[in-house]
């Protein structure tokens, strides 16, 4: 497991029923890209989370992709609808195996 | 000055070659975007990509794609050494087909999301982005 990796999700507390609501994700994660090379020359190897998925009381709302390409510590900014209350649940994959996961509640009122 | 039928010939193929080579360059992100669209051919509306115009810092530069009704949108950087960067696939829940993130560039390049719409065509929105120092390491 990448060390020192902590998801933090920004969702609002309440919503109104079948409100469309911003949700800011972020993990603190390396995204070694697999192109960079060490002192010595030798390349340093990918280490990537490669999937983030986004889940709202058991239906998807995003299921993301990542390569290389994105950047350190991975941010992302979705939107999603909230039609009662519930949970949403967010996972990141790691490409050793490891999965990081964070749910935030979100109250209807 | 007079061109044998040598000359010609070799100037002929060196023409060649010139136009040839830029695509090569793009041929990998070509790939990417051939996988994600299985050859289809693409629109121009229906989808809409933020970048900067200038980046500083091509280690984080946000970006931003929106397409309403959209399924899935691709996200590729064409002058990158590896030019798939994200795959959204929007579910059932999502408020709306749009989303932003941090991207890391090379250097200076063309940008270019794709879009699944959902009558299944394809649209595709491209945008070029000045690097400054890029994002890519040694």
């Amino acid at each position: 497991m990448a060390s020192g990796v902590k998801p933090r999700v920004k969702v609002p507390k309440k919503a109104a029923a079948g409100d469309v609501i911003t949700i800011k994700s972020l993990i603190s994660h390396k995204m070694e890209s697999g192109q960079r090379k060490d002192k010595e020359g030798n390349l340093i190897p990918r280490s990537i989370i490669n999937r983030f998925t986004v889940e709202f009381n058991g239906q998807s709302v995003l299921d993301m992709t990542m390569e290389p390409a994105i950047s350190t510590n991975p941010y992302v900014q979705f939107e999603a609808t909230v039609p009662e209350a519930g949970d949403f649940v967010f996972t990141w994959y790691d490409d050793d195996g490891s999965v990081y996961d964070t749910t935030k509640s979100v109250a209807i009122g | 000055m007079e061109f044998s039928r040598r000359d010609t010939l070799a100037l002929g193929l060196g023409a060649a070659v010139v136009t040839v080579l830029p695509f090569s360059v793009n041929a990998a992100a070509d790939d990417v975007i051939a996988t994600f669209t299985g050859g289809a051919d693409m629109g121009d509306a229906g989808i809409d990509l933020t970048a900067p115009e200038i980046a500083e810092n091509g280690n984080t530069v946000p970006v931003e794609v929106s397409a309403p009704g959209a399924s899935a949108i691709l996200l590729v950087a064409t002058g990158n050494p590896t030019p798939g960067v994200a795959q959204f696939n929007f579910g059932p829940m999502a408020g709306s087909q749009s989303a932003s993130t941090r991207i890391r560039l090379a250097g200076t390049q063309d940008v270019v999301a794709i879009a699944k719409l959902a009558d299944g065509s394809f649209a595709k929105a491209s945008s070029t982005v000045k690097v400054t120092i890029g994002g890519c390491g040694g």
